[in-house]
C-alpha cells in the first residue's frame, strides 16, 4: 500500500492494459447481442428485470474499467456509491408507492 | 511531498502544471477526479428522474408502451447502441495513450471518438425526422408539432383504444434521447477542445487530465444510452 501510495505521488496512474480494454469492449457487444435477443422471448414481468439486470452489469464494466473506478480512491467509491445509492432510494419510493396504493381504503369525506 | 515531485527529473515537466494550491500531482488529479465525479451524481439524478417517470407509465400503460416500442426502429438502435460503446472504447485508448505518452494516438483516438459521436447523432436525426414525417403525414405539414409523439399513431386503426398510451411513450422516448443526444452534441464541443489541446502536445503521462475527465463524460453518456436502449427499444418484441 504504501509502495502504490508513493508510486501515485509521483504523478504515476495505474495504466490498464490494452487487452482489458478491447475483452470490456467484447463484453458490452456479447451482453448488447444478449439483451436484444431475450427481448424476443416471453418471460412476462421477468423480461424488464432481465434488461435492466444486463444494462446493471454493463454500466458496472464501464464504471470500473474504462472510468477507472476500480484504480481510484476510496472516497471515490464513496461518492460514486451515494450518487446510485440515492438514485435506489428515489425508484425504490416511487415504486414503494405505487405498489400499495391499494393496501388502504380511501377515507370517507366527512 | 512536492519536493518528491520536483527533485525526480524525469517529473520536472509536470511541476508547471500543478496548481500553487495542491501538494502533488497525485492530489491534485484526486481532486480533479473527484470534482468530475460529483458531478456525474448530479447527471444520474437528472436522468434519474426520467428513468422513474418512464418505470411508472411503463406500469400503468404496459400495452401502450409494448405498441409504441415496436413502432422503433431496433436496427438503427441496436447500431447506435454498437456506435456509442465503440466510441467509449476509442475514448479509453485515447486516455491510454495519453497515460504512455503516444501523442499521435491522442488525436487518432479523439478523432475517431468524435466521428463515432457524429454518426451516433446523424442516425439519431434519420431516426427523429421519420416520426415527424409520420406525424406530418397525420395532421398536414400546417400542424404545429409541439409534440412531435402526439400525433404519429393511426387512431382509427387496432391501436384507437391505446393511442394515447403510446403518445406517452413517445413524449417519453423524444425528451430522454433528446436529453441523451443535447449531451452527445455538448460531449462533441469539449471533444473538439480536448482535441485542439491534444494537437498541440500538451498532454503527457504525469499530466492528461482533460482526456480523463473528458472520458468520464463520455462515459457516463454512453451508460445513460445502456440503459436507453433496452427500456425504450425492447420493451416487448415477442409475440
Amino acid at each position: 500500500m504504501d509502495a502504490h501510495a508513493h508510486h501515485r505521488d509521483l504523478g504515476h496512474d495505474h495504466v490498464t492494459p490494452l487487452s482489458a480494454y478491447f475483452g470490456i469492449f467484447g463484453a458490452l457487444m456479447a451482453l448488447t447481442a444478449i439483451t436484444v435477443g431475450v427481448a424476443w422471448v416471453d418471460l412476462g414481468s421477468l423480461n424488464i428485470l432481465v434488461a435492466l439486470g444486463v444494462a446493471i452489469v454493463k454500466a458496472t464494466l464501464v464504471v470500473l474499467y474504462f472510468m477507472h473506478l476500480k484504480y481510484s480512491s476510496k472516497l471515490t467509491w464513496i461518492v460514486v456509491g451515494a450518487g446510485v445509492f440515492w438514485l435506489f432510494i428515489l425508484l425504490a419510493m416511487l415504486m414503494g408507492d405505487y405498489a400499495t396504493r391499494g393496501w388502504m381504503p380511501t377515507p370517507p369525506i366527512v | 511531498m512536492s519536493d518528491a515531485v520536483l527533485s525526480h527529473g524525469a517529473h520536472a515537466p509536470a511541476s508547471k502544471r500543478l496548481q500553487h494550491h495542491f501538494d502533488t500531482m497525485a492530489q491534485q488529479k484526486e481532486a480533479v477526479t473527484l470534482g468530475m465525479w460529483v458531478f456525474l451524481v448530479t447527471e444520474i439524478m437528472f436522468f434519474g428522474g426520467m428513468f422513474a417517470a418512464y418505470l411508472l407509465y411503463r406500469m400503468w400503460y404496459y400495452d401502450g408502451f409494448v405498441a409504441a416500442s415496436r413502432e422503433l426502429d431496433l436496427v438503427l438502435g441496436g447500431i447506435n447502441t454498437v456506435v456509442l460503446i465503440g466510441s467509449s472504447l476509442t475514448v479509453a485508448l485515447s486516455v491510454h495513450a495519453a497515460q504512455t505518452g503516444k501523442q499521435k494516438q491522442i488525436v487518432n483516438y479523439l478523432v475517431l471518438t468524435g466521428i463515432l459521436g457524429l454518426v451516433f447523432l446523424v442516425i439519431k436525426y434519420f431516426e427523429y425526422s421519420s416520426k415527424f414525417d409520420l406525424h406530418a403525414a397525420h395532421h398536414g405539414a400546417s400542424m404545429i408539432r409541439l409534440f412531435p409523439g402526439a400525433g404519429i399513431f393511426d387512431v382509427t386503426g387496432d391501436l384507437a383504444p391505446i393511442a394515447s398510451e403510446m403518445r406517452i411513450f413517445m413524449i417519453i422516448y423524444f425528451a430522454m434521447t433528446g436529453m441523451h443526444a443535447v449531451h452527445m452534441i455538448i460531449g462533441i464541443g469539449i471533444l473538439a477542445v480536448i482535441l485542439w489541446m491534444a494537437r498541440k502536445g500538451e498532454f503527457t503521462p504525469q499530466w492528461y487530465a482533460p482526456v480523463e475527465i473528458f472520458g468520464l463524460y463520455w462515459h457516463f453518456v454512453d451508460i445513460v444510452w445502456i440503459f436507453l436502449f433496452p427500456l425504450l427499444y425492447l420493451v416487448n418484441r415477442h409475440g
